[in-house]
């Protein structure tokens, strides 16, 4: 975890405004509504956690700051914005867009295997972006790979810089994806499950490796996983959403500490503990419903164990009062609510 | 008493020819290196372990759905390895097994209704659909739908299902709760527990997440490299791992709680390939072990009993880390 950047002080680097990202579903019967109204800020040299489960959107909203959604069937919509130094990057012209991507906004993905190109070296991989962004000649972004293979420690780099990924494991393939990434020592790290694929001694070391990274890069990372122990190990400050929607976020141990809404108390039960006896698991009841058809209303309330009248309306984000925590739920207010469960 | 018993299990994969199937053949991939265990009726035996480890060759093997290289699995009394069909399918009827994708372990063409027909009707049994379906958690109108209209969770609780309808005695849960959500997993963990109780089931429950393993099993064996390196009662192996190999993946547990100062051990390099296990003890070149010696690289260290009922095979297994 790097130093926390609190209180969060200074323009925000990334500032992500009202994002809808939506999709047209098969033979046009539905539109899909994957992001929904999203907001939040991403600052200097923090990290970021984006924390939900398949479909609740967090996917679709990290591929949407660098305008990877395929068009069609999905769309952006008019409204949405998504400021990186001023800039909106959803109004830029495509050249400039590609100016910040890859350079200035980087991104890593879950599957090492698939997003390395079998046909070129590793070295040629990584050396592409400083060729393109910096103009380096190509003996010189050769030797900035090398540098980059062993800065994400890969052992015998000036061999390795002419392997085939097929010749490396997992977790070196994802060390690879991480040195293509870094190459232009971007401002902002996206990354996507970074260790979802990967063995759990593996995946240590791709932790470590990226918080190491980030101290002496000094970038800012939005992390994207489903897996609450990772951010807490590793994020200064947690999104978590549900549904398409933002529904909690706060610095992360007050997120752990007070979990506010019905669904991240659930979430955070659900998890089996390593340092607990054998016991029952807290379940929630139902599943999340399809981005085709959202419930209506607070969109957990069919699986919320507190929900009662109010929440066919929706709420905004509230103030819970602690800073920067903030959360998507009646009992905000109404607190003395959490007493009644269904 | 014991329903389960493995002996000395190995199960060696023919190694591949290079240069189009003209070159020498390759050394043998050693899934599985001699694997022993007993299960208990009615208990959880939870076999550990990441890619590569043998786990899930170690279940198939169990019930011949592939054949062994060497060793016995003796079920009920019975030595599972010499039968030949027809009392093997008898004995299938005991034994069954829950894959871990549910995407890919139903038959899309098969209604709900039809998937759990045919083991019935294979070992000529009568059962009722709905009933199966009820103690699975599932209405009885799932019965006519198809695996595409159900969720994850859902599936998975067909899967389930659909091993249940021939009363076994024992399942095989090859990893039953990984392609799920978290929230989803808790339903399908309380839901085996539930049936485990209410049935009597004993369960070899196969899984690389610990945390989860520590919420099923009464005992738990780790495996590395086609080996088991660790085996103990639950409660006694995360209190106190025994072997490098165990503490570093107990330490590499992603923890939901900021605050958890824990010594994280990172162990260095990669798994090596099962083709080309290290020399001595296998986990030499990656052990952490402030002991390691010479002895490690050339003396595989047996598997052996360092309090009652916990064995690990380390050469320092009673010396701290």
């Amino acid at each position: 975890m790097s130093a926390p950047p609190s209180p969060l002080v200074g323009p925000a680097l990334l500032r992500v405004r009202n994002l809808k990202t939506y999709f047209v579903t098969e033979h046009g019967k539905g539109t899909a509504r994957a992001v929904d109204d999203v907001s939040f800020d991403l600052y200097p040299g923090e990290t970021l956690g984006i924390v939900g489960e398949s479909g609740c959107g967090k996917t679709v909203t990290s591929l949407s700051i660098l305008r990877l959604v395929p068009e069609p069937p999905g769309h952006i919509l008019p409204g949405s914005v998504i400021e990186f130094e001023g800039r909106n990057l959803l109004a830029l012209p495509a050249p400039e867009l590609r100016a910040v991507r890859g350079n200035q906004i980087a991104m890593i993905f879950q599957e090492p295997m698939t997003s390395l190109n079998p046909v070129f070296t590793v070295g040629d991989q990584i050396a592409e972006a400083a060729i393109i962004h910096q103009h380096l000649s190509r003996r010189a972004a050769r030797a900035r790979a090398i540098d980059m293979l062993r800065l994400v420690g890969i052992p015998d780099p000036d061999e390795r810089v002419d392997h085939y990924p097929h010749q490396l494991s997992g977790g070196m393939r994802q060390r690879v994806m991480i040195a293509m990434a870094l190459i232009c020592h971007p401002k902002v790290l996206i990354a996507d499950e970074p260790t979802t694929a990967l063995d759990v001694t593996i995946q240590a070391q791709i932790l470590e490796l990226l918080d190491r990274l980030q101290q002496e890069l000094g970038m800012a990372v939005l992390l994207i996983t489903h897996d609450l122990g990772v951010v807490a190990g590793h994020a200064d400050r947690v999104v978590v959403m549900y549904a398409g929607r933002v529904v909690e976020t706060a610095p992360t141990e007050r997120l752990f500490d007070q979990p506010t809404h019905p669904y991240t108390e659930g979430l955070l039960a659900a998890v089996p503990r390593i340092d607990a006896p054998r016991a029952r698991l807290h379940a929630i009841p139902g599943q999340v419903p399809a981005a085709t058809a959202w419930p209506s209303g607070c969109r957990f309330r069919p699986r919320c164990p507190y929900a009662w009248e109010k929440c066919q309306e929706e709420p905004g984000l509230l103030e819970t009062g602690s800073p920067g925590h903030t959360a998507r739920c009646w009992l905000v207010t109404e607190p003395e609510r959490r007493q009644v469960k269904r | 008493m014991t329903l389960v018993e493995v002996r000395h299990l190995v199960k060696y994969y023919a190694g591949e020819r290079g240069w189009f199937g003209l070159g020498r053949p390759r050394p043998p991939v050693r899934a599985v290196d001699g694997v022993s265990f007993t299960i208990a009726a009615g208990k959880t035996l939870g076999l550990v372990g990441e890619s590569g480890s043998g786990k899930t060759t170690v279940g198939r093997t169990m019930l011949r759905l592939q054949e062994p290289t060497r060793g016995t699995v003796v079920f009920d009394g019975k030595d599972v390895f010499a039968l030949d069909a027809g009392p093997l399918r008898a004995l299938r009827r005991q034994m069954q097994i829950v894959f871990q994708d549910p995407y890919s372990s139903l038959n899309p063409r098969m209604t709900v209704a039809e998937t759990l027909r045919e083991p019935l009707e294979i070992h000529h049994l009568t059962g009722e659909v709905s009933a199966l379906l009820d103690e699975v958690g599932l209405d009885a109108a799932f019965a006519q739908r198809y695996p595409h209209e159900l969720s994850g969770g859902q599936r998975q609780r067909v899967g389930i299902a659909r091993a249940l309808s021939v009363a076994p005695q024992f399942i095989v849960c090859d990893e039953p709760v990984s392609a799920l959500d978290v929230s989803v997993q808790a339903q399908v963990l309380n839901l085996l527990a539930d049936l485990q109780a209410r049935r009597r089931l004993t369960y070899l429950f196969i899984a690389h997440d610990l945390a989860v393993v520590r919420h099923i099993a009464d005992e738990v064996a780790v495996m590395y490299l086609g080996k088991i390196v660790e085996r103990a009662p639950a409660a006694e192996i995360y209190a106190q791992p025994r072997h490098p190999y165990t503490r570093a993946l107990l330490s590499a547990v992603p923890e939901p709680n900021p605050r958890a100062a824990k010594q994280r051990i990172v162990l260095p390099g990669d798994i090596p390939s099962p083709a080309h296990p290290p020399p001595g003890c296998p986990f030499h070149p990656r052990c952490p072990h402030p002991l390691k010696s010479e002895r490690c690289h050339t003396e595989p260290p047996p598997l052996r009993e360092i309090t009652p009922g916990h064995v690990a095979a380390c050469h320092y297994a009673e010396q701290p880390m």
